[in-house]
């Protein structure tokens, strides 16, 4: 385990935005020369939203791990920010390539489709965090506030796995692996405070 | 007592020898025309440009291979389909197990290109090769009693990996109502784009119902019962408040999740967008008098 901390603290921050940038860079591939299947557009959809979802819970596990004695909380940010850019291309792709910018469709969903109503409550619910990510606004908002103002990375996973449950047809093990992670990974947070840290404590930048 | 067969309407010695007849005469000829089935055009096709093979045989739902599209195609390889018998029974005057080649022999094979539309808002133009499912149904006799067809689908888990978990209550079950049954566009097909059934589309024989959504087409039949009561059907056991049993497309009562105003066509390109989904999927001139006096919002 130190020897894995002490390997991540080595590991520059870019790295993670440069492996974060693959999936992308293969569905636009994909796009591009082909590769998607039959239906690119779902795909495309698919994956964007997917990997959204991933980045999201993998920044939702840092604290966590933490408390087993695995300090990754330098990559956090990375983590979330790459949430946000997936998630973000993922209503793009559902406005422009699903919906063929059909806006009165579109507006009809938003009212009455609970899992397009929890999709967009999912990406505002993000939308703030993207917005406070950086250093300065922490020091801004002070860390209490920002701490707080973050838990909206709560909403924004339950809305979002909720989302995809909805537009699923039948329960699949996929489906249920993201529902058991994503209340894993919140259940652990209600576990009192004292079950923190095995290791002796050490001081992070946040 | 023995079940009848076709066999005992035509010997087998001249059936077998008309095949070999058949047989001989294709080996003649070119054999990289070995596998074409001959169907003439119908006047049911539409003018519309039938999708890519490639699109029509990797993109399908077919959960008995699993529940990704791209499943079927990868997994239905292992299915046998040869030899294949269908039972036919209940309220029919020749019930019986039914060899394949005794249930196609025949029955006048059409090309039928059809839209097909998906409950998940996607479509496809196909170009089916079948024959009507009234043939068949007036060669066994249905009796005065019969009010609805009921289908299920093969269960051979061993061959069938979506089989093998319980998401679902094998076998796959469709009905339809004995008028919809004998409709002139429902057909039992047997292939597309001119060759046997790909076994990811539903080989060898499967259900083509082209204003209903795709679920009621249903795959790989072994067994086709007249009974007087409503079947059970597959999604509607599933889900009652979302698949009912007509199921047929329109675009004004939504899937209480989403809506069926329009839909994708697969294979339109990435910048498409969407195209409005059509009442009975097109084929209301067809069949919008099947359904007079039935309110579509609460029989859907």
């Amino acid at each position: 385990m130190d020897r894995v901390n002490a390997l991540a603290r080595r590991l520059p921050n870019w790295v993670v935005y440069l492996l974060g940038l693959a999936p992308l860079t293969m569905i636009v591939a994909g796009a591009f020369l082909g590769g998607l299947g039959a239906d690119p557009v779902k795909a495309i959809e698919r994956q964007l939203g997917e990997t959204g979802l991933q980045f999201l819970l993998a920044s939702l596990a840092i604290t966590p791990l933490r408390r087993i004695g695995l300090n990754l909380i330098r990559f956090r940010r990375a983590l979330g920010l790459l949430s946000f850019l997936y998630v973000s291309l993922h209503l793009v792709a559902w406005v422009w390539l699903d919906m063929g910018l059909r806006w009165q469709e579109m507006a009809v969903d938003l009212a009455k489709r609970p899992y397009v109503i929890l999709g967009m409550l999912g990406f505002a619910a993000m939308l703030p965090l993207a917005a406070t990510s950086s250093n300065a606004a922490i020091r801004r908002m002070g860390p209490a506030a920002w701490a707080r103002l973050h838990r909206l990375a709560y909403v924004a996973i339950l809305a979002g796995v909720a989302h995809l449950i909805l537009l699923t047809k039948v329960w699949t093990t996929e489906i249920l692996a993201y529902l058991a992670l994503a209340l894993l990974l919140l259940a652990v947070r209600l576990l009192p405070k004292w079950v923190r840290y095995p290791l002796p404590r050490r001081q992070d930048p946040i | 007592m023995r079940r009848l067969t076709w066999s005992d309407v035509t010997p087998k010695p001249l059936w077998l020898n008309r095949r070999q007849i058949i047989a001989g005469g294709m080996a003649f000829a070119a054999a990289p025309a070995l596998a074409q089935i001959d169907a003439a055009p119908s006047v049911f096709s539409t003018s519309e440009a039938p999708n890519s093979l490639e699109d029509i045989t990797s993109y399908n739902n077919f959960y008995e291979f699993g529940t990704g599209k791209e499943d079927p195609a990868a997994y239905a390889g292992a299915l046998v389909t040869d030899p294949w018998s269908i039972t036919i029974d209940g309220l029919v005057d020749r019930p019986g197990s039914y060899d394949l080649a005794d249930v196609i022999k025949d029955q006048p094979m059409e090309e039928r290109i059809y839209r097909f539309r998906c409950v998940e808002a996607w479509s496809m133009i196909v170009p089916w090769i079948g024959f009507s499912l009234s043939g068949l149904l007036n060669r066994v006799g249905v009796q005065s009693g019969a009010r609805y067809v009921a289908f299920e689908t093969l269960v051979r888990p061993e061959q069938m990996p979506g089989q093998q978990s319980a998401f679902i209550e094998w076998p796959y079950r469709e009905g339809l109502r004995l008028d919809e049954a004998m409709h002139p566009l429902t057909i039992l097909a047997t292939g597309l784009y001119g060759e046997p059934m790909p076994n990811q589309n539903g080989a060898p024989i499967r259900l083509v119902v082209p204003w209903k959504y795709g679920f009621k087409s249903i795959k790989s039949i072994v067994r086709i019962s007249l009974v007087d009561k409503m079947p059970q059907t597959t999604w509607n056991m599933l889900q009652p408040s979302e698949y009912g049993f007509y199921a047929n497309v329109n675009p004004n009562v939504d899937h209480p999740r989403w809506s069926q105003a329009s839909e994708r066509r697969i294979g339109a390109g990435l910048l498409a967008g969407r195209q409005d989904t059509l009442m009975f999927n097109g084929y209301e001139a067809e069949v919008a008098s099947l359904y007079a006096g039935q309110d579509l919002a609460v029989d859907y």
